[in-house]
This record gives structure tokens, sequence and C-alpha cells, in this order.
């Protein structure tokens, strides 16, 4: 065992009592240091560091995803992002007395290279509609230089912020303008109006076509990047961060030979107009166009007033309006297979019934005219399609006048009623009835007349106070080629991740069924065939010579004040057919001059592509 | 608290009573000690468990169970320490010393970064900082170097012997962590101050320190020569001017300082904007003491600073209890390391002190600080339990 040191013990006593002393000392005076500044810094002033830490801040500043693309059916993209520059204020920081906000204007105006009243007025009109905080854009597209002069000078000019931004681009063109829509930033009504509360200030929303209403599948979501900042708004550290997610990606029903086909077609005859094509089986929609159009790219930067005023004047043809589901039209003697089978079901006629047309009848002191007075003989059901007899139908009408039976069959084919296609802005139209038209005209005695008889009889050749779209009537047509499903035309076939890969297929959906006797639906079949393709039906100098074999029908609507509405529905193959098209053209004339050509058109190209398809791209129809 | 009563008694008494605490093998602690050790303790569970929920995504507990994971292994280290004789380590002194300069340098060699210092080496289940355990060490072996040449030489040589075998390993801890080595250096001043080196001598050291400090700190930089790096140097006089805002190191001094002076009296519980939304930063281990200040006011702050006054006094009192004066040196040394550490890290936490990254003793989130600091205590109760042991030798026949 070790042998102890020897200290004298006496020593060692003393000596380390006065040790432990002064390290005791020390101990104590350290404590004593911490206690009193603790003390101190917690209850004499620790409200004054409360007010500092509630006064901590932080600033999230939201990373926006890019927009989902939107695809046609065959992956042609129609919609796609592009990166800009914006220049943007924050409103926060704009001072709010004259003298300084004038001067911030004019320094911004000296940067921008504009004028002190440009600046002044952008930021006016930006700040009008936006929420509360959200940045204020005074150019979007800021070239290199400018961009490059302010990350140099930011110090500068503090309030300015160059942020990068995503912006809609439409590598197609003018290509489904009016299907695509557009995308812009979130307004106070918006903002009042959504409960979505993902969406904040200064984010985009689609607010038209696809765009708005797929805008949650497009819009993807935010992330955040928590900044901590001082008391006057200098970021001291990030925090922390939340990547965006990009939107997912829409892939349309729409068919880019079909719509460039109808969008040509329609741009070809020069007048107001509308195409829809659709599966007759599935309602998938191939093409949809209204002319005259427009840019869609438009939207992606302020529009001037000029601008928005043109997309919407009624002289130069309201391009904005998209006439394929929106206008209110009569449709003329497309409507006749409804009046046909209303009449087959109640009985009132059979397919063999004949009429004798002599270009005139005279009901109830009226008399109802063919057009142009032209008699077409003895004509049976299967032929008063064929030539379009209205006599025939005139009487029908007559007929059906007490029981409502035109309007109950009207109403099951979806006129008077919106189709539910994926699009906002669909007009439900008119169906008129007795107690539809004595309503309406209780409320104003102007518009409508009471109902007469001859309302009915009106309406049994698509004529009258009907208003229908083209969309509705391809749907109409649609039921009967198919032997009664009314379809829910829809413009998305999937939606697909940023990666491509299929998220979620939309099914078709029956919205209703029409029981339609199927020999009731051959004799019509066979009479709009008999129209389009024999020689003396009423189309048949446009669809006499198409290889493929359709059943479709002209109609001319008078509209007055306006000059004759030109209508033409058909469908193909006949007579198990797989494609609608419908075609309205305004102030079009005869039905078979105007609207059929461009339903040609969609036809050819249709088929066209299918025998391209079938023999590996080399064939042509024949 | 229990056994200390039970052990002042027997003293009185001569009685040797047989009690639950003698059975669980807590004979002869001191209790206060132990009381203030696992106080500290579960106050750091009781904050890590409220101030730290959002820290990591998920698991809201993750460093409260971390933390009682380390305690209980630290208590564990505690008993088994405590059961040995504590003078043993004295004949082993070369050993532990070479151990204690060996593990600093295979830091270099094969050490891991953590939190901007290599101060890690990377074993088996755990990372393991040695300058930690580094502390008891220095004070074990440097404690038994001054018994052993206690009667050589002059006492100049002597005073230059026990700088430079204290120096040495504060030197290279230096170059990995300045925090530490500022602990080695204090632990080495007070085993001399207890050790009785003249007074002149003292006085001249701290002089030189002083001096060196200064020169360091001022006239380097202003030379155009800076030793240390410009974070190092920040961090280490930011805290004379927080406000000035130059960067990260006055960031986090006037953050700390902001949360705990908006504690107040009582603190303000979960409203702990500072700490909960992450102005903060490390708000579980250097700046645990902070959290407590912010969240539990003067009143809990002043709680945690009493229970380590409370160990270090019972830390002061085995330096006159002590059955040898090798004990007298390792009380010194121990209880001047907790204390200084202390108050480096709360006088950091309240804005006196400069930024080093000293952890505050059991209430930093830390296994190897934790752990350590455990077996100090031990050492301590195994002086307390010697001491006692060496009285009843005397008085009991």
């Amino acid at each position: 065992m070790r042998i102890e040191p020897v200290i004298p013990k006496t020593r060692r006593r003393s000596g380390t009592a006065l040790r432990v002393a002064i390290i005791g000392g020390a101990g104590l005076v350290l404590f004593g240091i911490l206690f009193f500044r603790l003390w101190s810094l917690q209850v004499v002033t620790g409200d004054r560091y409360l007010a500092e830490a509630t006064e901590n801040r932080t600033r999230e500043i939201r990373i926006r995803p890019p927009r989902g693309r939107i695809l046609d059916r065959d992956g042609n993209v129609l919609v796609d992002n592009r990166t800009s520059m914006a220049l943007q204020l924050d409103p926060l920081e704009v001072p709010s007395a004259i003298p300084a906000r004038r001067k911030l204007f004019k320094s911004i105006a000296g940067v921008m290279d504009r004028d002190f009243d440009w600046v002044r007025r952008r930021y006016r009109i930006e700040i009008k509609d936006n929420p509360p905080g959200s940045p204020v854009t005074l150019a979007d597209d800021v070239g290199d230089d400018l961009v490059f002069y302010l990350q140099e000078h930011q110090a500068e000019y503090p309030e300015i912020q160059v942020n990068r931004i995503f912006v809609r681009k439409y590598p197609q063109g003018y290509e489904a303008a009016h299907l695509l829509g557009s995308v812009g930033e979130v307004t106070a009504d918006d903002l009042a109006n959504s409960d979505d509360p993902s969406i904040e200030a200064g984010d985009s929303l689609g607010k038209a076509g696809i765009e708005q209403t797929y805008d949650d599948t497009l819009r993807g979501s935010a992330g955040e990047t928590k900044y901590q900042v001082d008391s006057t708004g200098k970021v001291k550290r990030q925090l922390t961060a939340l990547t965006p997610k990009p939107g997912n990606s829409l892939r349309l029903t729409l068919s880019q030979v079909v719509q460039n086909a109808g969008e040509a077609a329609l741009s070809s005859i020069g007048l107001p107009g509308a195409f829809v094509a659709m599966d007759v089986n599935t309602g998938e929609v191939f093409g949809m166009g209204s002319g005259p159009t427009f840019d869609p790219s438009i939207f992606t930067h302020p529009l001037s007033q000029k601008q928005a005023n043109a997309l919407f004047d009624e002289d130069q043809g309201a391009p904005m309006f998209n006439r394929a589901i929106g206008s209110q039209y009569p449709v003329g003697s497309i409507y006749k297979p409804i009046t046909a089978l209303a009449a087959l079901d109640a009985g009132d006629i059979t397919p063999s019934t004949v009429v004798n047309d002599t270009g005139s009848v005279k009901i109830a002191d009226q008399d109802f005219d063919n057009a142009g007075k032209e008699a077409h003989g003895p004509v049976d059901m299967r032929r008063s399609l064929q030539v379009s007899s209205d006599v025939y139908y005139y009487l029908l009408g007559a007929k059906m006048n007490g029981t409502n039976q035109l309007q109950k069959w009207s109403d099951q084919f979806g006129i008077g009623r919106t189709t539910g296609i994926d699009l906002p802005g669909e007009s439900a139209g008119f169906l008129p009835s007795r107690k539809a038209v004595n309503e309406l005209h209780r409320e104003e005695p102007k518009l409508l007349d009471p109902w007469v008889i001859g309302d009915n009889i009106q309406l049994a050749i698509g004529q009258g106070s009907l208003q229908a779209d083209p969309l509705q009537m391809a749907v109409a047509y649609a039921a009967l080629g198919n032997g009664g499903d009314v379809l829910k035309p829809r413009l998305v076939l999937q939606t697909e991740d940023a990666a491509g890969r299929v998220l979620e297929e939309t099914e078709p959906e029956v919205v209703r069924h029409i029981p339609i006797d199927p020999g009731d639906r051959d004799v019509i079949m066979s009479g709009l065939h008999d129209a389009a393709q024999t020689p003396e039906g009423t189309s048949y100098k446009v669809f006499g010579g198409f290889p493929v074999p359709v059943a479709g029908k002209t109609g001319t609507a008078e509209r007055p004040p306006h000059g004759d509405q030109a209508w033409y529905s058909v469908m193909a193959p006949y007579p198990n057919p797989e494609i609608v098209v419908t075609t309205t053209i305004e102030e079009g004339g005869f039905g078979a001059d105007t609207a059929a050509p461009v339903a040609l058109q969609i036809l050819s190209a249709y088929f066209d592509k299918q025998a391209k398809a079938v023999s590996g791209g080399t064939g042509a129809v024949e | 608290m229990e056994s200390s009563r039970v052990s002042r008694g027997e003293v009185q008494s001569f009685h040797h009573r047989v009690s639950l605490l003698d059975r669980v093998g807590v004979r002869g602690m001191d209790g206060w000690m132990a009381f203030s050790a696992l106080g500290l303790l579960a106050c750091s569970l009781f904050t890590l468990h409220q101030g730290s929920r959002n820290a990591i995504p998920g698991s809201p507990d993750y460093y409260m169970q971390h933390q009682a994971l380390y305690g209980l292994v630290g208590i564990v280290a505690m008993f088994l320490i405590s059961r040995v004789d504590y003078s043993r380590f004295r004949e082993l002194r070369v050993g532990i010393y070479t151990f204690l300069c060996s593990s600093i340098f295979a830091v270099f060699a094969f050490g891991v970064a953590a939190r901007g210092s290599t101060n890690s080496l990377e074993l088996p289940f755990f990372t393991f900082q040695p300058a930690e355990l580094g502390k008891l060490l220095l004070v074990l072996s440097l404690a038994g170097f001054v018994i052993d040449g206690a009667r050589r030489g002059s006492e100049g040589k002597r005073t230059i012997r026990y700088l430079a075998l204290g120096f040495a390993p504060t030197g290279l801890v230096l170059l990995q962590d300045l925090g530490t080595s500022l602990v080695f250096g204090a632990i080495t001043l007070a085993i001399m101050v207890a050790a009785g080196v003249r007074w002149t001598h003292l006085v001249a050291i701290s002089g030189v320190l002083a001096t060196v400090i200064a020169i360091v700190l001022v006239a380097m930089p202003m030379a155009g020569a800076p030793l240390l790096k410009e974070y190092q140097q920040e961090r280490l006089t930011s805290f004379l001017e927080p406000s000035s805002d130059i960067g990260d190191g006055g960031y986090q001094q006037n953050q700390a300082k902001v949360a705990a002076g908006s504690g107040g009296t009582t603190g303000r519980g979960d409203q702990a904007t500072q700490s909960r939304l992450g102005f903060l930063p490390e708000n579980h281990t250097d700046f645990i003491f902070a959290v407590v200040a912010e969240r539990y006011g003067f009143v809990g702050a002043a709680l945690v600073l009493s229970l380590f006054a409370l160990l270090f006094w019972r830390a002061l009192r085995l330096m006159t209890l002590s059955k040898n004066f090798y004990g007298t040196l390792v009380a010194a040394g121990i209880a001047a390391a907790i204390m200084f550490q202390v108050f480096v890290n709360v006088g950091m936490n309240l804005g006196i002190m400069p930024i080093t990254g000293i952890p505050l003793p059991l209430m930093s989130y830390g296994g190897s600080a934790v752990i350590a600091t455990f077996l100090m205590i031990g050492v301590l109760q195994s002086i307390h339990i010697q001491s006692r042991a060496g009285q009843r030798g005397a008085w009991i026949p």
C-alpha cells in the first residue's frame, strides 16, 4: 500500500480552510452574479424583452409550384409553363405618405424606363382587385438587363422584388382557346368566395375553361420558406422550408386533327359559329370550337382596356364567347328527329303514315309554310327527314299540343337542361312549354306572347322560342345514335402526375336513359342517312360522295332580326355511329351551304386519322 | 435528503443501522448531492419534454427519452464508481493521464464533426466526446501528480510542473473545442489553488493569461493576423455588443437574452415563442437554460441555479471532509469544473458571457456530458463514503 504523503496536519488544515474559502468565495461571487443578472433580466427588465420577443416575426415566402400541363388525347401539349421574371412591389413597403410614394414611383419609373404616370396607373389597377398584402406585379417578362441591374442594386430599391413566376404558354397557338381557359391572380372576391384554405393572396387560379374547372388538379400545392425577420423586416435567417408540389397534368379527350379541322373549317367560313365532335358512346369530346376565336396567351399579360373590350365586342363577334356551349339559338330542322320520336311514342303516327305535303298547311286559321313553299308530295316519316318536310312536322306539333308529349321527350333529350360538361359557362337554353311560356309572359309581357298552338307547331321544327346550343344537340343526337343513353360530355380523359403517370381515368357517365323503341330509331336513322347520302337528301351535295356512310340532318333556323342560322348534325358511320358532329353558323343560311361543309371537314379528318392508325400511317380514306 | 439524515444520525449515535437506503447500496452517500443531481436531471427531462416537442417532427419526446436513457446510464455509473475508493485513481494517475491525452489525440485521427467542431468519436451505439470524460480524467490524474510531487523541487518548479501537466491537454483540446479547453484550464487553476501554490505565482499566471487573451482577441486581429477564425472571434466578442447584430453569434446571443428576459417572473409557459418558434437555436443543448428561463421565468431559472448552488456547496464541503488530501484536490477540481461550466453556460444564456459551446451540466441534452457529470458526482460520492468510513474506523472500536 502506498504511503500517504506526509503533510503537516496543522498546515493542511489552515491552508485548506483558506483555500476552500477562496474557491467557495469565488463560487459565491459567480452564483451571485448569475442570480443578480437573472433577476435584473427577468424581473426588472422582463417587460422590455417580452415586447421584443413578441415583435420577433417570421416571414413566410410562398414558393408557387408550376401548374399542371394540359395535353390532348395524343399527348400534344396544349398548355405548358414557362418561367418569367416579374417585377413586383410589396404593397406593405410602399409608403402611404404622398411625397414618399411619389419619390418611390419616380425611382421605379426611372429603373423601368417608364414615366411616372404609367407606374402610378399600373399600381392602382393592380392594387384594386388584389387581396390585401399580395404583391403588385408592375411588369412580367422583365429583361435580363433589368434583372441583373436590380440584383446588383438591391440595396437602393428595397421595395422592388424581381421574382421568378410561372406563366402559361400555348405551344399550339390558338387551338382550343375557348376550352383551355385562362389563369389569373387570385382576387379579393376569389378569396372571399373560396373555402379552400390553401389559396392565398398572390396565387394563381384558373379563371375560365378547363383551367377553372380543374383548378384543384392543376394548381398543385405551394411550398413555403419561413424566414425570421427583425422588426425592420430584414431577413435574419431561414427557419424552415416546405417544397412546393407541382400540379397534376390533364390529358384531354380532344383529338388534334379533329380540333384543327373544325377550327380551320369554321374560320374558312368567316362567320361566327361553333362545332362539337363527340364520341357517341362515351361522351368524350373529340373537338369543340367557337368562332371567332382568340389567342389564349393574351391573358398571360395584363389586358389593356382596349384588348378586353375587343374580346367581348359584339361587332367583332365577341371572340371570348364560347358558342359551342353558351349560345342560345333556335335549331331548325335538326330538331325533327326528337319530334318524330315523341310522336311515334305517343302513337300519333306510325313510320309508314303518309302525309301529303303541298308546301303549306293551315292550322287554326294560320298558314304554316315549307321553306320556299316547296311541295314534297306524299311523305312518310323516312322521307320527311330526307327532304325535311316542315308540313309533316307542323301536323305532329299540332297533334301533340295538348299533351306535353313533345316537351317531355325534348326534356329527356336534354333540351332546356345543361349537359353537365366539365366547362364553366354552359347555358341551359330554353324549352318552350305552355307553362314555361305563360310564366315568362306574366313576368315580361313584351318578351313573349301567351302560349298558342302555333308555339308547339314551331317547336316541332325547332323554331319559335326554342333555344339550344351545339353541345346540347350533339348530346341529343348521340342519345339517338347509341339507342337512348344521354351522356355527360367530357373533356378530360385522365389525370396524370408531373412525371406522366396516370392518376385517375374519367369514366363515361350516362345521365339518363331514354326508352327509344329500336324500330323507331332505325326508321329515323335511315331517314337521316337518306338526307345525307341519297340524291334527294338535303345535304347530298355535301355528303353524297363521302366514303363513310353517315346519317345527318340540316337545319336552317329563322332567327330574326339576324339572318338564318345554319345547322348540321351528323353521325357516322351509319347505322352504328361512333362519332357525332354538330355544327352551327350564324347567318349561315341554308344548313347544307355552310354548316354541313364544316361537319364534312371534321368527319374527314376523323376518319383519315383512323385509317392512318389502321394502316400504319400511310393509308387514306377509301 | 433521506440518506443524509440517516448518515448524520449514525455518526452521532455511533450506531450502525441497516436502513432501506443501505440495502439498495447508497449507504454513506451524500443525500443532498444526490438530490441536487437527480433534481437537475428531472428539470432537464421536464424542459426537454415541454420545450423540444417540435424539434423533431413525428417524435416529440425524442430528446426527452434519449436524455432519460443517458441519465439512467449515468446514475448506474455514479453508483458503481461511488463504491470504488477514489484513492485508487491516484495510483493510476499515469495511466489515466495517458488515456486522457491519447483519447484527445484519437479525435484528431478518427474524430467526427458535430455542430461545427470536430470533438467526437464514433463508437458503436454512441457518439462519444472524449473531452467530456476528459474533465474528470484531468482532475483525477492532475490531483495525483500534485500529491506525488508535493515534496519535490522548489515551489516555482512545482508550479511550472502543474501548469505543464494541466495545460498540455488543455492546449490539445483548445485545437478542437474552445469551451472545453477553458473548462480544463479552470480545473487546472482550481487544483493549483487548492494545492497551495504560492499566491504570487497565481497572480503571475492570471496576469499572463489575461495578456494572452488580450493579444489573441484584440491585438492580433488589429494587427491583421488573427489567430482565431472569424466566427470564433465573433462568438467570443459578440456578447460585448450583442445588439450590433454582426451575424450569427450576435444573433444567438441576442435571441437567448430576449428569450430569458421575456420569461419574466413566472414564465410564459406554452406562449414561449422564442424557443417554440425556433428563434432560439440549440434550445435543447447549449441554450436550454434560456428555455427554462422563458418557459418558467425567474422562479424556474432560480430553482435550477439553486440546485447547482447546492451541488457546488456539497462538493466544496468534501474538500474539508475528505479522508486525505487527494480527495480534497479532486473535490476542488470537480467543484470548479461544475461551477465554471454553470457560470459560462448560464452567463452565455443571459448575455453576459461569450458563446462557447459549453453545455450546462446535467441539463443540456447530450449523452457524453450527462454520463461524465454523473461519473464526477460518483467520485464525489466516493470521497463522501470514504470520509465516513475513515471516521467510523477511527471511532468505532
